[in-house]
């Protein structure tokens, strides 16, 4: 389920299936198949691969300037010649800043996500797995992130702690852990109680080996998908913040920002100014399609 | 069942005091300590003391945070740095702005939900249920911000039908119910419940679906009840999951509505907030983010007991 975007709606409850560990391979290579014979999720990926390695080799594409301004071409509009994009406000060519804002924000929606997978994901499987009075302070502590709503908690921190790349990863990073978290936990404790980790646990194996073996084979799945549907709003919801000033800051080229600066030309050039936002649009699409064709294949009811 | 509501109540006092402590870091975030947002960095040392001393902010953290929360107990948020105004007197004017939106944006989203869901479960034809799965992506994909300046294009700048900003007609600061402030919520509605509509119509669909292959619809059909009459047996099962997750959604509206008020220069809470930022008037953001989550908190748990009403069989513990 996507993610309450500026609405993350958490708490579908997410079930396991006990896979046995030895058959791992075997289930990886299946799910391998069945996203080849995916037809949305290829072209998806096909889609943000491109944006990816387009962004990251940007420098070496021969594309204009993205930063030099010219007072004299503002606003061109949609295939002005020696700029096919037009230009913006300040006369800077919109096609090499699509391509350059791509990299910050693909960089500021992807990071705070895994590092609210790492972070989340390990606090959640801890909970779930020690139980007791570990997990209730654990989770009573998330529960009182989740007494705000996600994109005020992100704009509240951000403002707190003032406008740059930096804060807003830390604010987008603690807003997406509680929700990672309660999903690792959620499933973690499914596992636990399945007779296979008794087993374990009666063979000898030690907690460390438990969890490596049987509980990890078991939940990351689960909770991978959860955290891919989770890097629509993430992007969405980093643009969002660099569109209120609170994120990137000018002159840099970031999708949500342009939107913004770009906000004055409407009635000159409306065409021009809905761009960046596109660029938000069929990115976070593929990333929803993708994960749903994830959740799909690894067979994960949610 | 008094019993019920009155537990989670409770269940939520340790919540509300985690709640508290973080609004309370907000201000211990900013950069520098807090004073400095006020005053000019070339201000005497003397006259930095003494504001640090009226504001409380020389006594050790444990200290002004318990002063802090007996003062807003009383329902005192403190003063605006900005206009001098008390804070909730600011807040609650901007917060019935933002409910008014919020209430129609649910409305919409939810309705529309229920009935493309609901259409996508009972099509036989899989070109019904594609279209609304493409509906219910698109709302949950779109940057809602963008949405918006994309409507404000088409409806305000090319046709020139609706008014791109503001809550009225020019001078009105408050909602009231004629044709020119509802022309002027048209716009920031629409914007403001693709992703409630997304998110719903994916539930209703998927839980109305659940229900359908459940056996007292067979049951109901071998009995020869009409169609519409099963109908409402399937929704009565199925509105439970629906509505919490509606009321969710409606508390994320309400607390999200920042970019959407911003676009439309709409004065409520978040139009509030982002203004209160980019003076560094930290009373004002701390009493936005403080009556916003108390009210989300409260919304959720309504949502609670009337899930449990609706649905006897999920009185949680």
């Amino acid at each position: 389920m996507a993610l309450q975007s500026p609405s993350l709606d958490v708490g579908g409850a997410i079930l396991v299936k006990p896979t046995p560990t030895s058959a791992g391979r075997g289930y990886w290579q299946s799910v391998g198949r069945r996203l080849r014979r995916d037809p949305v999720t290829l072209i998806c990926a096909a889609i943000l691969i491109l944006l990816v390695v387009a962004s990251m080799a940007a420098p070496y594409l021969n594309l204009a300037d993205p930063y030099k301004t010219s007072m004299l071409r503002r606003l061109y509009p949609l295939g002005s010649p020696n700029h096919w994009l037009g230009t913006d406000e300040l006369g800077r060519d919109m096609f090499a800043r699509l391509i350059y804002g791509g990299r910050l924000s693909l960089f500021m929606g992807v990071t705070p996500v895994v590092c609210a997978l790492l972070i989340g994901g390990s606090l959640g499987i801890l909970a779930g797995f020690v139980g007791g009075k570990t997990n209730m302070a654990i989770m009573r502590v998330m529960d009182v992130f989740y007494a705000f709503p996600s994109v005020l908690l992100a704009i509240s921190l951000s403002g707190a702690m003032g406008a740059g790349t930096e804060n807003t990863l830390l604010s987008l990073t603690l807003v997406f852990i509680p929700p990672i978290c309660r999903v690792s936990e959620s499933v973690t404790t499914q596992v636990r109680g399945f007779d296979f980790v008794d087993a374990a646990k009666a063979s000898g194996a030690s907690a460390f080996t438990i969890v490596r073996v049987h509980v990890l084979g078991n939940v990351l799945g689960p909770i991978l998908v959860y955290a891919t549907s989770l890097i629509s709003v993430a992007i969405i919801l980093a643009a969002g913040l660099s569109f209120l000033g609170l994120g990137v800051k000018p002159p840099e080229p970031e999708w949500g920002l342009m939107l913004n600066t770009l906000r004055q030309a409407i009635y000159v050039n409306p065409v021009l100014a809905a761009l960046p936002g596109v660029m938000i649009f069929i990115t976070s699409i593929c990333f929803n399609l993708m994960s749903d064709g994830l959740r799909a294949a690894m067979d994960v009811k949610a | 069942m008094l019993l019920y509501a009155l537990r989670r109540l409770i269940y939520l006092i340790p919540v509300a005091f985690g709640v508290s402590l973080l609004v309370f870091a907000l201000v211990h975030l900013a950069p520098g300590d807090p004073i400095s947002a006020i005053v000019p960095p070339d201000a005497p040392k003397e006259v930095v003391d003494k504001l640090k001393e009226y504001y409380g902010f020389d006594k050790p953290l444990p200290v002004q945070y318990l002063r802090w929360l007996g003062v807003t107990l009383t329902g005192d948020l403190g003063t605006s740095i900005g206009t001098g105004r008390s804070v909730a007197a600011e807040v609650g004017s901007a917060f019935g702005n933002t409910i008014i939106l919020a209430i129609a944006a649910t409305l919409l989203a939810f309705s529309l939900a229920v009935i493309l869901g609901t259409a996508a479960a009972y099509a036989k034809s899989r070109i019904v249920d594609r279209l609304v799965t493409m509906i219910s992506l698109i709302g949950v994909s779109v940057p809602h911000f963008w949405l918006a300046i994309v409507l404000v294009i088409i409806f305000a700048v090319e046709l020139g039908v609706l008014p791109p900003m503001g809550i009225g007609p020019e001078n009105s600061t408050g909602w009231q119910f004629d044709r020119a402030h509802l022309a002027h919520m048209v716009l920031p509605t629409i914007a403001l419940s693709v992703i409630p509509l997304g998110v719903v119509t994916r539930t209703v669909r998927s839980t109305v679906k659940e229900t359908l292959s459940m056996e007292f619809v067979t049951a109901l059909q071998a009995k020869g009840m009409r169609d519409s009459r099963i109908l409402f047996h399937v929704l009565k099962n199925a509105a439970p999951t629906c509505l919490a997750v509606m009321g969710l959604q409606a508390g994320n509206l309400i607390g999200g509505s920042i970019l959407i008020e911003t676009v439309f220069a709409w004065p409520g809470t978040g139009f509030l907030l982002n203004s209160a930022i980019f003076r560094r008037d930290l009373p004002i953001l701390q009493g936005t983010t403080l009556v916003l989550a108390g009210f989300f908190m409260l919304l959720n748990l309504t949502v609670d007991i009337i899930q449990t009403m609706v649905d006897p069989r999920i009185k949680r513990g």
